[in-house]
């Protein structure tokens, strides 16, 4: 799976209030309107300027905060291809994982990629390649059956294709 | 190699014998859902072409984020929830009942050494009980509704040892701040975090509870304490089931061990705008308070109400102070009720209102506008949380809280108890 887009550039913990306000997210589940307001405490228009595939990079605990799964799916409604952070808080990595939205934990992309810049992301590989400046990081490597989840669209899609969950094959 | 108490919770619920690190699969013994949470659930189980929930009576649907209702959307949400209980035979705590994280322990959900998920980040609160509890999200929530089962990655275990007495005006959450200092906001990630030392043999279960709930924003997994008379005692006129009380083994192995000395703690806040920017309070004393909240499922409970009490009593709020006072579950209100401390609030001029969880999601009742400072007893303070971005929120606990409604500004509690260190 390869993902190749521009990257918008955030800081160290943003939380799952800023990705979504808890302002909006307790009146509806229309991900269409919900996702108007995505990221608004930081960048305003974000939900407006936002393309199809472009790439989120940011420091330390991404989504720190609510486990409010509202987060990770009003990025991937605006079609936001991969989130690369320093670090990630632990449910906000799961719920990307379960809906079907890459997560990628690379130490040392964000501090050398820039706003603007085009990153090209092999999630098999563990590889982040900024295409701007030309150079090449190692990500942490993914459980197979996370990558297979995120290949295979997300939990529910997973189910369907299956009919069963897939975590039921890692019982010992 | 010895185990901790999580380690062994996970070994017993997956059939193996786990170290950290391990993937394993495990039972779930209980599972809960709020409004902010429960809807998108409900959405995945039936996009998966579920028909019926593995277990009825293991699940628990709460309505407590915004309840009761501040909008039509937010009802139709509801009416959503209410329409699948009914359907699934599940059991539903409607307005007004109170905290799903107050209700879970209270209704006979939690026994210690049991597995506990929920669809809400400080499900991590029933550690207090000897339990493993953590949140997920919401389409886990709906794969464990449908099949009872969940993938958990065996966390390491940091040991906060706490010893010694609490010194007059600090309290359990002025613990929890501490560590949030020490740890960081991600300091903890991954990981369960086991209190133990003579502080929290001590402490109520009421305040170990605070302590396991605001583990999630050190970013760990699960907290816990191990269970004991304490517990036993809470959960005997709640449950007929018995539970599992474990203890960690003497040789078990942790990633850290943090050691705290009770005495020497003082009043703490966290600062705008990040649960890790721990100050005492006396620094920071003078900043001026729109709004005070006392309530939460870190600190609504009776013996947190009872603390803002010794305060409260015979004061005043501030005029140009809103004190909101939101009980954490009916049984709380109405112990409080009974005790008379409901009157002595509304006298002091709080406004009480039912139990939920208020304005901490920052979707109702005493939203904050541009500027605002709020001191509140919950446990989140980021840009944004209770409104408007320009707002500033000091998580404090329930006697700072007090003490600053009584005098308008950020204000070290123990100016009114008679000891000033």
């Amino acid at each position: 799976m390869t993902i190749k887009g521009q990257v918008w550039k955030f800081g160290d913990a943003v939380s799952t209030d800023a990705i979504i306000s808890g302002k909006y997210k307790f009146k509806t589940i229309d991900l269409e309107e919900l996702s108007q307001h995505a990221m608004e405490t930081l960048v305003p228009d974000f939900a407006k300027r936002v393309k199809r595939g472009d790439v989120i990079v940011a420091g330390e605990n991404f989504g720190c905060g609510s486990s409010r799964e509202q987060a990770p799916l009003v990025l991937k409604h605006l079609g936001v291809g991969a989130i690369v952070a320093k670090s990630f808080a632990r449910i906000f990595y799961r719920n990307c994982v379960n809906v079907g939205l890459p997560v990628v934990e690379c130490r040392e992309a964000p501090d050398r990629t820039r706003q603007g810049d085009t990153l090209e992301i092999d999630l098999r590989k563990g590889l982040v390649v900024n295409l701007t400046t030309g150079e090449t990081f190692r990500a942490k490597p993914m459980p197979e059956f996370l990558l297979q989840m995120l290949e295979d669209g997300g939990l529910v899609e997973q189910f369907k294709k299956y009919g069963e969950f897939r975590w039921s094959t890692l019982s010992r | 190699m010895g185990k901790t108490i999580t380690e062994k919770i996970l070994s017993r619920a997956s059939g193996h014998d786990v170290s950290p690190g391990d993937i394993i699969v495990a039972p779930i013994d209980a599972c809960v859902a709020h409004d902010g949470t429960a809807p998108l659930a409900i959405r995945a189980f039936r996009e998966m072409g579920a028909r019926k929930v593995w277990d009825p009576s293991r699940v628990a649907l709460v309505i407590d984020h915004i309840a009761p209702s501040s909008s039509e959307g937010t009802s139709n949400l509801h009416i959503m929830m209410r329409q699948f209980a009914a359907e699934q035979g599940i059991r539903l705590f409607d307005v007004g009942e109170g905290i799903c994280h107050q209700l879970m322990p209270e209704k006979g959900y939690v026994l210690p050494g049991r597995v506990i998920v929920g669809a809400d980040s400080h499900t991590c609160t029933y550690g207090a009980f000897g339990a493993f509890s953590t949140g997920i999200g919401s389409t886990e929530l709906a794969a464990v509704l449908v099949s009872g089962k969940l993938w958990f990655k065996v966390p390491e275990t940091i040991r906060c040892l706490i010893s010694g007495r609490l010194p007059q005006g600090v309290l359990p959450k002025d613990v929890i701040l501490h560590l949030l200092g020490l740890i960081g906001a991600d300091g903890a990630t991954y990981k369960a975090i086991e209190f133990s030392g003579s502080t929290v043999a001590e402490m109520s279960v009421s305040g170990r509870m605070t302590l396991c709930n605001m583990v999630v924003e050190m970013g760990a997994k699960s907290g816990i304490v191990e269970p004991d008379e304490k517990v036993r005692e809470f959960l005997r006129r709640r449950t007929e089931a018995e539970g599992e009380y474990l203890k960690s083994d003497p040789d078990a192995e942790y990633s850290d061990t943090i050691r705290v000395s009770a005495e020497g703690l003082e009043p703490l806040v966290a600062c705008p705008s990040s649960v890790d920017n721990v100050r005492p309070v006396r620094e920071v004393e003078g900043a001026k308070v729109d709004q005070v909240f006392l309530g939460s499922c870190t600190n609504g409970r009776l013996e947190d109400l009872l603390e803002a009490a010794r305060i409260l009593k015979g004061r005043r709020v501030k005029e140009g102070v809103r004190m909101l006072v939101i009980p954490a579950s009916r049984e709380v209100y109405l112990e409080a009720l009974r005790m008379g401390l409901l009157q002595m609030f509304a006298e002091a001029g709080c406004s009480i209102y039912g139990p939920g969880c208020g304005p901490c999601p920052g979707g109702h009742l005493g939203v904050l506008g541009q500027g605002e400072i709020c001191v509140s007893t919950s446990n989140r303070n980021f840009v944004g949380r209770m409104g408007s971005k320009e707002a500033q929120i000091y998580l404090a606990s329930p006697l700072t809280a007090a003490a600053s409604a009584v005098t308008g500004e950020l204000t070290d509690p123990r100016r009114f108890l008679g000891e000033r260190s």
